[in-house]
C-alpha cells in the first residue's frame, strides 16, 4: 500500500517559517496517519533542512510517538503509584495475557495496542486504564473483560 | 421553582459517567418543559472522588448535594426534587463528604467544582480578572515586593520563593523574555494541576498575565501533558475567551502591555517537568536537561530570559495581588506560607484533592479529610510523599507538619503534593523498586550516574524481591544512592534514590526479611509468596473464592478456603482482596 503523502505535505507547509515546530508537527502527522511514517520523516528533513537522525532522535525520545502503525484502539494501563498500590501491575499482566500482546505491541486483528503509562493523573480512581480518550476507573479483571468486550462488539456491529 | 444544576465533570467525574448524567438532565428538563427554569452546568471536579457529584441550587440559595448519581437517578431527582421540592434521600452526600471538606482551606481550589470552566463570565462574577487589572496599574518592582512579602514558594516541588524567581527575571535585560507555566504534571500520584486547569483555567491564565507583566514577557507558554485531553481542551477554550475579552493579546485592558499565550502539548517524557528539559522540548528538541548556570532567568527558552512556574503557583497569584502579601503570609507555618493542595490516594477512605494550610500534620490530613484507612483491620504502614523524588514515611513520623523544611528533614520531599497512603499490604522493597523502575525508564540518559547508577540499583532491588538478596546488596544500595545524589546532572537523578533511602531508613526490617528470611511480610513479592491460606487467620468469608480468575480456590460457606496450587496463576487477586491478610 502506498502512502498518501499529500496531507503530510500540506501540514509541513503550514509550519514553514515558524520556530519550535518539530514536536507539534510530528503530533499533527501522527494524528493524521496514526504513526509517523518513514517517508514523512524524509519529507520533514528536506523541508526544514534537518538531518533525519535528528528527527528520529526526537521521535524515539518521547513515548507518545510511534514509527509503526497502531491498533484501532490504544489501551493505556496506568502504572502510577496509586495504581501500583491498588493492583495496576496485575491489570497490565491480565490484559497482556488476554490479548496475547506485550507492552507496545498490537493485536493480530489490529484492534488493540497495549501501552503501560507512568501515570494518568486519576489516582483517586485507581487502578485506572484508558482506552483511546476514555478513562475507566476502579478496574478489576471483571471490569476489564466488560470493557474489552464492549470494544469488540462495537467492531462487530 | 428555578435554579441551577451543577454536574462535576472533570476527568474523574467523566470517567464515572458525568457526561451522561448531564445529558440526561438536559433531556429530562426539556421533555418536562423545565429547561427555561433550570440550567445545567458542567463544572470541573470538586476534589472528592465519589463518582458523579450533582448540586441542585435553587435561586433562593438552598443547595442540595448528591453523590454517586447515575443516568438512571436523574428522572427521580427531576420528578421528586425539582418538581415537588422533595430531595432524593438515598443519594444525598453523607458524613464522608462533610468530613472531607471540613478542615480544608480552599484558596486555589475555591472555584473548582463550583463554576463552569468553559464560561468566562462565571469566573468574572467571582472577582475574575480584577487582580490582573490591579496589577497592570502597579509597577513591576512593586509586584515583586508583594510576591516576596507573601512568602509564596514554588508548588511544583523545589519550593523556591516565587517573588525572588520573578525578580531575577525582571532584572535580566533583554529585548525578548518568556513566561512558562509548567503543567507537565508527571509525578505518579499527583493530579492537582490537571484539576485546576479543568476546573478553573482562568485563575492560571490570570496568574500568568500578572507574572508576564512583572518580568516583562510578551509571550508565554503552557506546557501541558498530552495525557490530559480534557485539561487541554478547556485551557485552549479559556485562552480563546480571554483573548476575545481583551485580557490576552495586544494592549491588555487598554494598556501598553501585550501578552500572547500559547499551549504546547507534551509528548510523553517525565524529565520534561525539569525546567531546562521542558524548554528544550518547547524548542522542538529531545527533552534533555542542561547544567545550570546559566539559569533560565538569564538564558532560558531560545537563549532568552525565561521564568517558569507551576500551575498551582500561578493559581495562587491573583489572590495575593487582591488580598495582599500579609493576608497570604498569615496562613501557613514557619517558612511555608499559604495552603498546599495534596492528591490523596491509595488505601485511604476518601481519595481526592485536599487543600489545607501548611503546617497541618500529615496525620490530621489522612485521618481528617482522608477519613482514615480504607480497611480499618489492615492498619497504616506508610505514606509516600513527593512521588519518585520523595520518600515513604512510617507511622512514627506521621505527626510531621506539612511544610517544606519539616518534610525535607525526614528524607522525603513535599514535591508536587502527591500523597499515597499504604497499608500493611504494601511491601516497601517493592515500592522502592517500583519508583526506581519509573526513574530508570524516564531517565533521559544524558548523564552516567542516572543512566547506569539507577539501573544497577534497580537490578539489585529485583534480586531482593526475587529472594536472592544479600547484605552486600543493601550496602551497595546505600552507597550508590549517595553517589547518584551527588553526581547526577538534574533534579530527576539527584532525587531518584530518595524512595530507596527512606525505605531502608524506616523499614530496614522489611529489607532484612527479604534478605535473611527470604520472605515478604506484605505478601507482595510473588517469588516469596507460597499462596497458602493460614487457617488461624481465615474468617471463611469467601472473598478470595469470588475474585479468583483461575477457579483455583476451593471454598464452601463456613469453611476455610484452600488454594489449588496446580490451577493458581499467582495473580495475587486473593491476597489483595483478603480482608484479614490470611493468604501468604
Amino acid at each position: 500500500m502506498t502512502l498518501d503523502l499529500s496531507k503530510a505535505k500540506k501540514l509541513i507547509e503550514s509550519y514553514s517559517g515558524k520556530k519550535g515546530i518539530l514536536i507539534p508537527l510530528l503530533q499533527d502527522i501522527q494524528k493524521e496517519y496514526g504513526f509517523v511514517p518513514n517517508e514523512v520523516v524524509k519529507l520533514i528533513a528536506k523541508a526544514f533542512d534537518m538531518y533525519p537522525s535528528k528527527i528520529y532522535g526526537v521521535l524515539t525520545f518521547y513515548t507518545q510517538f510511534y514509527t509503526t502503525p497502531r491498533g484501532k484502539h490504544t489501551i493505556k494501563v496506568c502504572q502510577g503509584t496509586a495504581c501500583h498500590v491498588m493492583g495496576g501491575k496485575a491489570l497490565l499482566d491480565y490484559i497482556s495475557d488476554k490479548l496475547e500482546i506485550d507492552d507496545g505491541e498490537t493485536t493480530h486483528d489490529g484492534l488493540f495496542s497495549l501501552e503501560r503509562v507512568a501515570c494518568l493523573g486519576c489516582c483517586g480512581m485507581a487502578p485506572v486504564i484508558m482506552v483511546d480518550k476514555e478513562f475507566y476507573g476502579g478496574c478489576d479483571f471483571k471490569r476489564i473483560d466488560q470493557i474489552l468486550q464492549r470494544y469488540k462488539e462495537k467492531e462487530d456491529n | 421553582m428555578t435554579g441551577r444544576i451543577q454536574v462535576c465533570a472533570g476527568t474523574s467525574g467523566v470517567s464515572a459517567g458525568a457526561d451522561d448524567v448531564a445529558t440526561s438532565f438536559k433531556k429530562q428538563l426539556k421533555e418536562q418543559d423545565l429547561d427555561s427554569k433550570f440550567t445545567v452546568v458542567e463544572t470541573g471536579d470538586r476534589g472528592l472522588f465519589r463518582d458523579v457529584l450533582v448540586d441542585i441550587i435553587f435561586d433562593d440559595g438552598t443547595k442540595t448535594i448528591y453523590e454517586r448519581v447515575t443516568e438512571k437517578d436523574v428522572q427521580k431527582i427531576v420528578d421528586s426534587h425539582l418538581k415537588q421540592g422533595e430531595p432524593v434521600k438515598k443519594l444525598l452526600v453523607g458524613k464522608d463528604y462533610e468530613q472531607f471538606f471540613k478542615d480544608q482551606e480552599r484558596i486555589v481550589l475555591q472555584n473548582c467544582g463550583e463554576i463552569d470552566p468553559k464560561n468566562i463570565d462565571e469566573y468574572l462574577e467571582r472577582d475574575g480578572y480584577t487582580a490582573s487589572k490591579k496589577a497592570l496599574k502597579m509597577k513591576p518592582e512593586e509586584i515583586v515586593e508583594v510576591m516576596k512579602g507573601s512568602g509564596l514558594r514554588g508548588r511544583g516541588g523545589a519550593g523556591f520563593p516565587t517573588g525572588l524567581k520573578w525578580q531575577f527575571c525582571q532584572k535580566a535585560k533583554s529585548d525578548q523574555k518568556y513566561l512558562i507555566c509548567n503543567a507537565d504534571e508527571g509525578d505518579p500520584g499527583a493530579f492537582m494541576d490537571r484539576s485546576i486547569l479543568e476546573g478553573d483555567p482562568h485563575a492560571v491564565i490570570e496568574g500568568m498575565i500578572i507574572g508576564a507583566y512583572t518580568i516583562g514577557a510578551k509571550e508565554g507558554y503552557v506546557y501541558c501533558r498530552a495525557e490530559y485531553p480534557l485539561a487541554l481542551k478547556i485551557l485552549r477554550h479559556a485562552i480563546k475567551q480571554a483573548e476575545e475579552k481583551g485580557y490576552l493579546g495586544n494592549n491588555i485592558f487598554d494598556s501598553d502591555f501585550s501578552f500572547h499565550l500559547h499551549v504546547k502539548e507534551g509528548a510523553g517524557a517525565f524529565v520534561c517537568g525539569e525546567e531546562t528539559a521542558l524548554m528544550a522540548s518547547i524548542e522542538g528538541k529531545r527533552g534533555m536537561p542542561h547544567p545550570r548556570p546559566p539559569y533560565p532567568a538569564n538564558e532560558g527558552l531560545w537563549g532568552k530570559p525565561t521564568n517558569i512556574n507551576n500551575v498551582e503557583t500561578f493559581a495562587n497569584v491573583r489572590h495575593i495581588i487582591l488580598k495582599g502579601a500579609n493576608w497570604f503570609s498569615d496562613i501557613g507555618y514557619k517558612k511555608s506560607k499559604g495552603t498546599k493542595v495534596f492528591a490523596l490516594a491509595g488505601k485511604v477512605k476518601n481519595t481526592g484533592l485536599v487543600e489545607v494550610p501548611m503546617g497541618m500534620s500529615i496525620k490530621d490530613l489522612i485521618f481528617g479529610p482522608g477519613g482514615g484507612m480504607k480497611q480499618k483491620k489492615i492498619g497504616f504502614k506508610a505514606v509516600q510523599l513527593g512521588g519518585p523524588s520523595g520518600g515513604c514515611l512510617p507511622e512514627l513520623l506521621i505527626e510531621t507538619p506539612i511544610d517544606y523544611e519539616s518534610i525535607n528533614e525526614t528524607g522525603a520531599i513535599m514535591g508536587s503534593g502527591g500523597m499515597v497512603v499504604m497499608d500493611q499490604r504494601s511491601c516497601m522493597v517493592d515500592i522502592a523498586k517500583f519508583f526506581l523502575g519509573f526513574t530508570v525508564a524516564e531517565s533521559c540518559g544524558k548523564c552516567v550516574p542516572c543512566r547506569i547508577g539507577l539501573k544497577r540499583m534497580h537490578e539489585v532491588l529485583e534480586q531482593l524481591t526475587d529472594g536472592q538478596g544479600t547484605m552486600e546488596h543493601l550496602n551497595f544500595l546505600k552507597e550508590m544512592s549517595q553517589t547518584v545524589i551527588d553526581t547526577a546532572l538534574c533534579g530527576l537523578g539527584n532525587t531518584a534514590p530518595n524512595p530507596v533511602l527512606t525505605t531502608i531508613k524506616y523499614f530496614e526490617d522489611e529489607y532484612l526479611a527479604h534478605i535473611k528470611e527470604k520472605s515478604c511480610p506484605a505478601h507482595v513479592c510473588t517469588p516469596l509468596v507460597d499462596f497458602v491460606v493460614d487457617e488461624s487467620k481465615c474468617i471463611r468469608c469467601g472473598v478470595c473464592y469470588n475474585v479468583c480468575p483461575a477457579d483455583a480456590i476451593e471454598w464452601k460457606k463456613k469453611e476455610t478456603a484452600r488454594i489449588n496450587q496446580e490451577k493458581c496463576i499467582k495473580c495475587k487477586s486473593c491476597i489483595t482482596e483478603c480482608p484479614v491478610m490470611a493468604i501468604s
